[in-house]
This record gives C-alpha cells, structure tokens and sequence, in this order.
C-alpha cells in the first residue's frame, strides 16, 4: 500500500473568487493538454501493445510473415506451454528460485547495513554512497563480465577457497551453482533497498525508544516493538520492488551463459527464455503468450503481496496505536 | 567505563563497516586491476594489483571492431547520443504529466492516475514483443537510424517512476505558490511555467541524471533493436567482444568494461546526493 497511500485526496485549493466556474473548465482542458504526452504514450506503447500481443498469443506469429495472414490456433500456445514444454518449466522454477532467496537475502543485507549505518556516525553519507554503489553498476554487461570471470573454474573466488583447502567447481559452469552466482549478483545490489530503509529508520520517533527505555527494554526488544513495527510500511514497500524487479535479472544471466540460459538451462530466467523464444527463434506468438502469462503471475503475486501486507504492515497514520 | 565500551562498540562497529565495504567493492577494484593484466593473469591473478602492467589492453579493445571500420569511440558516442535523447524526452514528458496529476483537476484524474501507477508495476519485458512488433510495422527497425524505438517512448512519458517522482516532489510544492500567481491572472500555463517549471529543478535534474544512468546500462532494449557493428552502443559492443573473437581476449575486454562504466561513476561521484534523495523521494514519504 505504500505506493497508494502517498496519494492524498487532492487537498481542496481556495478559490479564485471571481469566474470559478470558467477557471475549473479551464483547468480541465489544460489537464488534458498537458497529459497528452502520457495518454498517447500509454495508448500506443503499453495499451496497443498489451492488446496486439493478446491476439498474438492465439496465433503462430512469426515476426517475417505478414499480418494478413495471421493464423489463429486458440490456445494452442498456452496448451503447449503447460503441457509440452519442460523448458517453459524450468524457466518458471529458475525464477522463483531465484526470486524466493535473492529477494529476501536482499533486503536482509540492505536492512542489517542500514541499521549499521543508522548510528548518527561521521561519514555516513559516505558509506551510504559507497555501498549505493552496486546498485548503480551492477546490471551493466560489465558487471556480468565481471561475475563470469571471478566465478570461473580459476577464478578469484576459487583462488579464495583455495587458501582454506576448498576446491571449488566452475561455479558459472556448473548447472547446480550457475543460478547460485546470479543471485549473489542480485545480492551485492542490496544499495537502494539499503537506502531506502535508512530513511525509514530516520523517521522513527526518538520518542518511542525513549519510552521503550523507560519501561526497562533492551536493545532486542526495542528492535522487536519499536523498529520493527515502524519499519513495517518501508520493509513491504521495498519487499514490493524487488519482488517485482527480482524477476527482471535479465543482463547477467545473458551475459553469464552466453545467451542461452545455460548450462543445460540451470540461468534460464523467465525473460530470458523470453527473449529466446521472440528474437532467436522469431516465435512470436509462443513469446507473446509467454509474456501474458508472466503479467498475470506478476499481478497475481502483486495481489498476494497486498492481502499479506494487512496482516503484518503497521501504519501509524492508520490507528492510535 | 561506560565511555569506554561506548568508544568499543562505536570502533567496533566502524571495522564491520569496512570490512564489508570491502567484500562489496572487491569485485570493481578487481575489474579495474584486471584491465591492466595480461591475457594469462586475468585469470589466474585474484589480486586486484597486477603483475605484469599491460596498459596496451586499452588501446587494443579500443580498436578491437577495426575490421568494421569503427573504434569504441563511435559506440561511447552512440550510447551518449541515445542517453541524451532519452533524458530530454523523460524530463520534458514526465514533467508535462505531473504537472497535470499533481495540480491539475480534470475528469478522470484518479483513474489516470491509477493506471499510472499499475504501469510502474508493469515489468518490461512483457511489453518487448509487441512493442517490437509496432516498430517493426512502423518500419522504424534498423536502418540509418535505428534508435527511434528506443528514444521515442520516453517523449510521451512511459517512464512512470520518473511521473511519479515529479508528482511526488510537485506536491511538496506549496500550493500558496500556485494561488498568488492564479491571482495575479495566471492561466494553469501561466503557473506551470512561473512556478512549477523554475521550482522543479531539482526533481528535473533527478530524472536526467537516473535516465542518463539507466539507459546508458540498458542492455536488453538495445540488444533488440541495435544489430549493425556501427550502430552499437556500448553494452552491445561489449557483448559483441565474446562474439566476434574466436578466442575470448579477457584483457582488452575488461578495459572496454572499466570504460564503459566510467560515465556512471563520474555521475555518481558528482550527484550521489542527488541520486540517494531522488530514491528516497519517489519511495516514502507518506
């Protein structure tokens, strides 16, 4: 809810008194003017395009035919996809695993970092930037480069084990670890969740770990009752993105397999089968159904997320306690 | 004694801190020492310091694409020529539309809104075939100018964070503002451009920096619609270095990487602020 609640109900303005009635038509008209960059953006590249690839998902769509000659195959391709396409599957439990640990390891690396930081220290703007840093680089094809190399067979990262008698595998070669180095990538960028919930933890009141004090609670229970319960809005609001964008690791896990998901398709993210499917095999209609399938699992986990949230999300604009 | 623990914990505390700083910008200070190593010690040296320098790792990925006719110069142009067009059409657009949804009373606000937001959701990659498609039929895929479809959605202000952004940053705004100007016989123009366009500045500049950033690292977008050597923009070029050698030259390679991701650090560097608030204003705040 956090993205809706800071929507208030537009605050009602004074009046200019004379010719009101003309001044709010007049208003109108201009809100149209100027939202109309946004409305025809909307309409032509989110709308018409959500709308064509619907259709699309009923044909056998190939990017080279022409489209007089759409051939409508029902729901072949959702038929297909369920039923007669391991790879499909393996790109949806790729994904979700890879959503289910790097999202929450995520967002507890950037929560312990910012309860790290959150001391009034000096520098820690400083620091704040530095660990921000990932996050600004890390979905750079540089940064995928990178990864491959450090986690190679003679990588740095063996080199490391090395030192303690730990012989490593070939980590980005290997199917049972490739996914394991995406979602450390995805974890080295905890900076902007991190950001995130520092300003959230400079907005607890003083007051509260005062009064926790008062009546005789220690740094844990303060944690429990007071941070924890305040931090609840920031947590789900950052928990919301990330879930969101942890199904996006498109760049590294391209980059670490070369382009085709591998090895045997252990990187297969859902959008890079995606992209296999629509630009190297210019399967078009199978993509397009692919892709509604992945806006209605987006927005079934959206809906999910929500209804959870009432149970554990605190607001403390929202009641007296 | 209780000083003293205090000093304890706070040093203590300052270790943690550095030590994962550390841990964290490892793998950037190795891509760096590594630009400088030579083709056999890329891989076998974890040590951030090289060995044996090979500064010639630069110049060599540089004109790696000479067979092509074109130096990484001409790709760090394109990607630059891209970034620039995409942050006028965000800043310009977006700009355009939170004025409406943040001052602005018309029918039908709310549910634009609304729908604003559920686009801010919206993963892109759902929108990449279709959107293909239309360019496609447009005829605007390849040719002299292949950036169209990269550059021309970000005019009509699809980027929906950055709308959000600004209508979050418009309504710290006082509306005060607003009313003295409209009594002083301003039109919703009017105060758009004396009051919210001047006092925008900041969020403006938010938007330009992340949109310059974004784009410049996009990857998946520009691998679509970018085939031609010349065309390249920087990620793709970078790719491209796997592909067009048979044998992969690590060295070069990670010298056009540090150079790649030179315009996002200086960017950092001169706006980290900027960039850390423009998170934050667009994420709480409620």
């Amino acid at each position: 809810m956090a993205l809706t609640t800071t929507q208030r109900p537009a605050r009602h303005s004074v009046r200019v008194p004379q010719g009101s009635g003309r001044g709010v038509r007049r208003e109108g008209r201009a809100g149209y003017v100027f939202l109309s960059p946004w409305l025809l953006g909307f309409g032509a590249f989110t709308l018409l395009p959500m709308l064509g690839s619907l259709v699309l998902s009923f044909t056998d769509y190939d990017i080279l035919s022409d489209f007089s000659e759409l051939h409508f195959i029902g729901l072949d391709n959702y038929r297909r996809m369920f039923t007669a396409d391991p790879a499909f599957w393996h790109s949806v439990t790729v994904t979700v695993l890879f959503g289910i640990i790097s999202v929450p390891l995520k967002l507890a690396a950037a929560f312990a970092v910012a309860l790290l930081l959150n001391r009034g220290m000096r520098g820690v703007g400083f620091f704040r930037g530095l660990f921000y840093l990932p996050s600004l680089l890390g979905g750079s094809v540089a940064l995928g480069f990178v990864w491959y190399s450090m986690f190679n067979r003679d990588g740095s990262f063996n080199q490391l084990l090395g030192l303690f008698g730990v012989h490593g595998p070939g980590w980005v070669n290997d199917p049972d670890w490739a996914l394991g180095t995406l979602i450390l990538l995805a974890v080295w960028q905890f900076g902007a969740p991190m950001v995130i919930f520092l300003a959230g933890l400079k907005q607890v009141p003083v007051e509260l770990y005062e009064a926790a004090s008062v009546d005789g609670a220690g740094a844990w229970r303060k944690f429990w009752s007071v941070t924890m319960p305040m931090m609840s809005p920031v947590i789900f609001f950052n928990l919301v993105l990330e879930t969101i964008h942890g199904f996006q690791g498109f760049t590294g896990a391209f980059v670490i397999s070369g382009g085709t998901g591998g090895p045997v398709d252990s990187t297969l993210m859902y959008t890079l089968y995606l992209y296999v499917k629509a630009f190297t095999d210019y399967e078009m209609g199978y993509a397009s159904a692919l892709a509604w399938v992945f806006l209605a699992a987006i927005g079934l986990l959206t809906v999910v997320l929500f209804s959870t949230g009432r149970f554990w999300v605190h607001y403390s604009d929202g009641g007296d306690e | 004694m209780g000083r003293m623990t205090g000093l304890a914990k706070r040093s203590l505390r300052l270790v943690v801190i550095l030590a994962l700083l550390a841990i964290i910008l490892y793998p950037l200070a190795w891509l760096l020492g590594s630009s400088f190593k030579s083709q056999e010690e890329v891989l076998s040296n974890a040590s951030v310091w090289p060995e044996h320098w090979t500064p010639g790792n630069y110049p060599q990925g540089w004109t790696h694409f000479k067979s092509a006719a074109v130096t990484f110069g001409r790709f760090f142009l394109n990607s630059t020529l891209v970034a620039l067009l995409v942050v006028v059409g965000n800043a310009a657009s977006c700009l355009l539309a939170a004025y409406a949804f943040a001052r602005l009373r018309f029918r039908g606000r709310r549910m634009f809104f609304a729908i604003m937001i559920g686009t801010l959701l919206l993963p892109g990659h759902v929108l990449i075939v279709p959107q293909f498609i239309l360019f496609k039929q447009l005829g605007l895929v390849g040719g002299e100018f292949p950036y169209l479809p990269l550059v021309v959605p970000h005019f009509l202000a699809t980027e929906a964070f950055f709308v959000f952004l600004m209508v979050q940053f418009m309504r710290s705004i006082p509306r005060e503002l607003d009313e003295a100007a409209k009594i002083d016989g301003c039109s919703p123009f009017g105060v758009f451009r004396n009051v919210i366009l001047p006092l925008s500045r900041p969020a403006l500049v938010t938007t330009a920096i992340f949109s310059f950033i974004w784009t410049w690292n996009d990857f998946f977008r520009q691998l679509v619609y970018v085939s031609e050597t010349t065309k390249n923009t920087v990620p793709v070029a970078l790719r491209a270095f796997i592909d067009s050698s048979g044998q992969v030259t690590v060295g070069p390679m990670f010298a056009m990487s540090v150079l790649s991701l030179v315009p996002v650090f200086l960017f950092f560097l001169a706006f980290q602020r900027m960039l850390v608030e423009g998170i934050n204003t667009s994420g709480l705040k409620g």
